[in-house]
Order: structure tokens, then sequence, then C-alpha cells
């Protein structure tokens, strides 16, 4: 390995967009184009059992039926879904270990810095006994290339792998609850997914354990004109435990490329899941130009009495992002908790925001949403709550702030509520505030320069959702929201 | 040696022509007060001295520390020395006192080339002037000036003008709004930041302060340009007999 991982750091969070670069490799895709043949073709490279691929072709048939839904505060070309391809992989066999690792690509997680030896640490982490272990799945395009750590969590019965190879070891549990979150006909993206989905990561962490590291799955778009459509399954049985994290780049493309994943959590009673984002796909030129179109379902079902889902996202990066992490609160006294910061600037749109589902009885939620826009970006905040009839004195908390950099962009928020009991609690707080001249002056006028005043302001105006995240990836955070506001002053 | 010098100074704020001739130096050692009625440019000068956007120097000229301003940013005059001490200190929400400071303080620092800031040297020193300010470390806490009382908010800026040392401080109207005692904190804190190597000017529209700190000149400035210069004893002509009949006006 080359000496290069301590500066990694720095390439990651360096001027402009760091992660845009591509990686040299022989690759392997399925042509454009999408209908039964390139979904059997997919399912038979990944040796599929046969419910599985029966599964994904239900999905495609209620796909066709599906119009895209046009609802959201975006506005874009539309897709061509013909001329995407939906499968794109390094050539050859799974690698067995990391030495059979292409050592291109082993460069590129350098680079990233995301560790892929169990020895070394996330980058811009320092070494410490008291950081707590990071486990990774690197996904790259369609595939995993490699997960960390999987047998030092198999001792505590944690269930750490590609998705695929879930499919291929545990069948039982894949198919126990794959859709039982977010059925294939949710939504016209999902459905999609359902039918051509690649890799994406699977856990499982069995009763009463407490996951002894952070998971972190990192998502690597490399190839052109693919989609890319990962699919995470995260189950936590009774009185378990775990934090997940994801990350996620893609090189500096002039077209745009579709990302569309589905994330399914489910927790069992007593337990307890953490699922932390930082979102920073290719966003695009200061023109517009290229970048990721994030459509993404990802919902969390609190099955058992007292269970706990929390998501934190950090979004930086996509062109679009559609995206609404929610939580469904089946079980008796569960909390959900959702925690957000959506920067756009340039031509970034987002439109992005949590459901809330109360079914249970004293069920809580926290929805907390800071929309941060700069440049000519559009930055919308869509959020529903639901009490529905059983689901005696459920509370629910929504703070969504904006704020405003610059003239030109603009900042929305949707809120819905729907209750069905009287004696539901149900608050709203919502502020837009503005950075302006007065406090950039007062800032340089003390020798502060205007873009680390705002990325001050900013990270302040963030800091109750920042400090959700786990340590490893508030750091790198903070430094992404002064990243992705470059030139939004002056 | 000079450490603000302006020549026939004219400027204008947004296409209004606001300033209209100024001549004054400022040497090391020395405070100046400036006094004149409101709206007469005392605010537009300081905005001007800081190079803020939208004030536009139409005639004459500025130098500062001895060198042309022209071309400079703001926060490159912030860091040849200048100082600010605003006369409405603006919010930041979310931005505690203390990271301010110490962004600030590490901007000066590495601007010379030094490292950043030991943060246990920085709360020490900021825990000091906090003291010396009678400002409890609660506030250092609290978000930059959000909540502050007035003399709060204005005790915060000589907090922030003896945590930077700068050459030169342009204290605009420091002194409004506070009480006796605050006043004689705010006059102690200048009076401590005071030396041979920098220098002060003082806005004022009130004699009393300068019962509290000594200065050397007085300028009366009215529609834009000073009218009348001397020592402390014109404050005292000002405090009796008002404006009348110093200027055109
Ligand atoms: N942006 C602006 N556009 C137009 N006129 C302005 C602008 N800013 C200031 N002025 C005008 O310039 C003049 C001088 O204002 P300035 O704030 O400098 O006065 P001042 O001497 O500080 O007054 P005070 O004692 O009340 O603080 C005033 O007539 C004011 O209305
Ligand atoms: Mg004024």
């Amino acid at each position: 390995m080359s000496e290069q991982s301590p500066s990694a750091a720095h390439d990651f969070i360096g001027k402009e967009y760091a992660a845009g670069f591509v990686t040299d490799v022989e690759q392997e895709t399925i042509p454009p184009g999408l209908d039964e043949a390139v979904i059997t073709e997919i399912s038979r490279r990944k040796n599929e059992p046969d419910w599985l691929l029966e599964w994904r072709l239900q999905a495609y048939q209620r796909w066709l039926d599906m119009p895209e839904p046009t609802w959201a505060k975006v506005d874009y070309e539309p897709i061509d879904y013909q001329a995407i391809s939906y499968f794109a992989a390094p050539t050859g066999d799974k690698p067995k270990s990391l030495d059979e690792v292409d050592p291109e690509l082993l460069r590129t997680y350098e680079k990233l810095g995301i560790p892929l030896h169990e020895q070394e640490v996330l980058a811009g982490v320092e070494r410490d006994p008291n950081t707590p272990r990071v486990a990774v799945d690197a996904i790259f395009d369609s595939v995993s290339l490699t997960t960390t750590f999987k047998e030092e969590l198999q001792e505590h019965g944690v269930i750490y792998c590609s998705f695929g190879e879930a499919v291929e070891n545990h069948p039982e549990l894949v198919q126990k609850y794959l859709g039982t979150v977010v059925p294939p006909s949710d939504n016209f993206y999902a459905a999609l997914n359902s039918a051509v989905f690649s890799d994406g990561s699977f856990v499982y962490v069995p009763k009463g354990v407490r996951c002894p590291m952070e998971l972190l799955s990192y998502f690597r778009i490399n190839a052109q004109n693919t989609g890319q459509f990962e699919r995470t399954l995260i189950i936590a049985d009774e009185g378990s435990y775990a934090s997940y994290l994801e990350g996620c780049t893609a090189p500096m493309r002039d077209e745009n490329q579709l990302h569309a994943a589905v994330v399914e959590l489910v927790a069992l009673e007593d337990a307890s899941i953490k699922y932390s984002t930082v979102q920073n796909w290719y966003p695009g030129d200061e023109e517009g130009k290229g970048g990721i179109y994030n459509f993404v379902t990802k919902r969390g079902l609190c099955r058992g009495a007292r269970s706990h889902i929390s998501w934190t996202q950090v979004e930086t990066g996509s062109a679009i992002t559609w995206k609404y992490p929610s939580v469904i609160l089946r079980g008796d006294n569960s909390v959900g908790e959702f925690y957000s910061v959506a920067i756009t600037n340039n031509h970034q749109q987002a439109d992005t925001g949590s459901k809330m589902t109360h079914i249970g009885r004293n069920t809580s939620s926290t929805i907390i949403s800071k929309g941060i826009s700069a440049g000519n970006s559009s930055n919308a905040y869509r959020g529903r709550v639901r009490m529905n009839p059983g689901a005696k004195q459920a509370r629910n908390f929504t703070q969504c702030d904006s704020l405003l950099i610059g003239s030109k962009c603009a900042a929305h928020t949707f809120p819905t509520i729907e209750s069905q009991r009287s004696d539901a609690i149900v608050e709203h707080e919502a502020t837009t505030s503005k950075v302006s001249e007065d406090q950039l002056f007062l800032c340089r006028q003390r020798g502060i320069d205007a873009e680390k005043a705002v990325a001050m302001i900013v990270n302040g105006f963030c800091k109750e959702v920042l400090r959700e995240l786990p340590m490893e990836f508030a750091v790198e955070a903070s430094k992404l929201l002064e990243v992705s506001l470059e030139g939004a002053v002056g | 040696m000079k450490l603000l010098e302006l020549r026939g100074l004219a400027a204008s704020v947004d296409e209004k022509q606001i300033l209209n001739g100024i001549d004054l130096t400022v040497n090391a050692g020395e405070v100046h007060a400036i006094m004149g009625p409101n709206g007469s440019g005392k605010s537009t000068l300081s905005n001007i001295l800081g190079g803020r956007d939208g004030y536009t120097v139409t005639e004459g000229e500025i130098e500062l520390m001895g060198a042309p301003v022209n071309g400079m940013s703001v926060e490159e005059r912030a860091l040849t020395g200048l100082f600010l001490g605003f006369q409405h200190p603006i919010e930041i929400p979310g931005v505690t006192n203390m990271e301010f400071l110490k962004v600030a303080i590490d901007s000066h620092r590495i601007s010379l080339g030094e490292e950043e800031m030991n943060t246990r040297d920085f709360m020490v020193q900021v825990r000091d002037i906090s003291k010396r300010l009678e400002l409890s470390t609660e506030f250092l806490k609290r978000f930059v000036n959000v909540g502050f009382s007035g003399g709060e908010k204005k005790r915060n800026e000589i907090l922030q003008l003896m945590l930077l040392q700068p050459r030169l401080a342009f204290l605009d109207e420091t002194d409004s709004g506070l009480d006796v005692d605050a006043l004689q904190v705010v006059a102690r804190g200048i009076n401590e930041f005071r030396s041979d190597e920098n220098g002060v000017v003082l806005v004022t529209h009130y004699q009393r302060l300068l019962n509290y700190v000594n200065v050397d000149f007085v300028h009366i400035m009215i529609n834009g340009t000073i009218v009348k210069s001397g020592d402390a004893q014109l404050a005292h002509e000002v405090e009796t007999h008002g404006y009348t009949g110093l200027g055109e006006a």
C-alpha cells in the first residue's frame, strides 16, 4: 500500500468536488435498456434463487403501470429509462480476499479515504483506542468489493455483508423481511429498484446484541450511463442495537446519472437502529450540467414495543435529491427521529423531508430539518405526520429551519399533519433566515474570510443535526458543508 | 508612525454622496474623538474605512499603516490592524461567542504565519478579559450578540478589541446606551487597550465618555466634513452650545 492515506482526507474535502475522478478498470455491463430479459440477466449474474427473480419480475410489471411522480418541487428533463444500463461490475469473479481486488480499485478507496484494510481508520479520524472501529462494505457500481471485520462481527452473531451474499447465505432472513417496509408497489422508483436492484448492504443484529462497531457502507458510482440501484436491509432483533453509516460519491460527468435506492429498516421489540448518511454524489457543475439524480426511498419500521429508529442525513451532493426517510411507529412506545441538513448550491434542487406514521400507543417522533440554499438552488422540506386512530397519546415535534445565502435561491416548506386523535400533541415550528450582509461584514472585519464566515454560520445553523452524527462522520460532514458552499458568496 | 491618514476623502453610499472631503491623521499613541449630529456621516466613515461593499471612495485617499487601501478587501484591512467597533453590533445565531472569537484570533495569527492559538491559552486569555469587563463566562457560551442587552453588546465589542489587539480602533458610539457603571467598564477597557503603539478614534455624542478617557483631539463632523478640530475643551463647548454656529449647516 502507498503512504498516501493521511493526505486522502484532504483530497476528499479539497477544493471543489474532490471525489470526481474516474477509476479506469475493465467493466462488464449489461447494455442499456430495460425489459424482462435484462432483469432475468441481472438475476442470473447474481446467481439468485427463483423466488427472487419472480419478485423482481412482478415489481417490473407494477412499475410499467406506474406514472413517474411529478409532485415534488424539482424540475428536470424526462429520463429515458431505456438509455440506462442497469448493471455494471468490474470484470472477473468476485474477489475472495483483498489480495484479489484490482489494485486500481484499491487506490480508488485510498483516494476517497475509505479503509478497506482492517488496521486502517477512516481518513481524518485520529487513531485512538476510544474511537469506535468501523466495518466497511465497499460497493462499486453494482457490486460489493469487500466487507471488512466480517469474522469479528460473526463472533457476535452480527451479519454484515453485501445484499447479494445475504441472498446466498441467509435467504430465509432476506425472504422474511424484503419488501415488508417498502413494498415494490410503494412508488415509481421503489418499483424500479425492486425490479433491477444490484448490490447494497445487509445487516442482521441478533437478539440482545449491541453491535460492537459502526457499520459503514460506501457507495461509489463509476461507470458511465449506468444507474445505481442499491438495496439495503437492516434488521435489529429484539433488544439489539446497530449504528450504520453510508457515504457516497461519483465522478464528475456531463450527463445526469440515476441513483434510485431502497433502504428498509426493521426494529423489533426494544431494538434500536441509528442510520446516518453523508450524501455527496456529484452535484453537477456551476451551470447545472451533469450530476446525480438521487431518487431514494428510505423507511424504517418500529415493529416492536419500545423500538427506536433514528435517521440522520447530511445531503450536500446530487443535482436532484428526492428523499423522505420515514418511520412507521407500529410498536407501542416506539420512537422515530429524523435529523436532516440539506444544502443546495448553484443549480442543485432538493425536495426532502420525512414521514412519521404513528400507529402504536404512546409513540413519539421528532423531525429537525435544516435546509440551506445558496446560488440559484432550490430547497424544499416536505413532511407528513400522521396519527392513526389507535395512536393514543402520540406526540410529534417538528422544526424546520431554512437559511438563505444570496438572493437567487429559494426555500419552501410543505408540512402536512393528519391527525385522527384529539389527544395527539403535534408541535410545528418553522423559521427562515438569511446570512446577512451585516453578519458577513462583521466576520470579515474581524479578519475571517467570507467563505469561512459562511461555513461558520452554516455550521452553527446545523449544530443540532451535526451532533447526532457519529464522531467519525461529524468532522467530515462539517468540512463537506464548507466545500459545498464554495463560491456561494462574493 | 501614521496609522491612518485621510486626504480629501469624499465617498458615496449607493450613489448618494455622503462624505465631502475629510482630512484626518491619527498617529500611534493618539486618541481622537469625532462628534457630530445624526446623519453627518460618522458611521459612513467607519464603513468606508472597513472597505464595505456599496461604499465607494469618490475622491481623495485613505492610508492605513502608511499604505493606500486601494484594492484591499475587508479582511485584508482588518488583518493589517484596523478594528471597527460597531454602532449596532449584529447577531449571529448558532455561532457561540467563544467560537467566533477563536476563529477571529486564529485568522489573525494565520495571516501572520503563526499557528492557531492553543485552546487552553485562548480560554485563559478570554476569561481574563471577560472578567475585566465584568462579563460572566456564561456569556461566552451564548450566540454572538443574540439576546444581549445593549450594554452587553457594547462590552462584547470591547472584548473583541482587547483580544485582537489591533493597531487602529475606530469605535462607533461604543458609549451609547450604556448605564454609568457600564460606561466606566467600557472606558476602562479602552484605557487598558491604548498604548504608544496603537491609536483610537472614538465616535461619540456625549462629552461624558471624555470624563473617563483622555483624548488628544476632538473633531466636529457636519455634513460629511470635519468643520472644526480642537482639544477636549471643544467637546465641552458642543455639550453646552450644541452644533449651531460650528458648521455651514
Ligand atoms: N445605504 C444608504 N443609502 C442612502 N443613504 C444612506 C445610506 N446609508 C447611510 N445613508 C445616509 O447617509 C447619511 C449619514 O449616515 P451615517 O449613518 O453615516 O450618519 P451618522 O453620523 O453615523 O449618524 P448617527 O449619529 O445617527 O449614527 C444619512 O443621511 C443616512 O441616511
Ligand atoms: Mg452612526
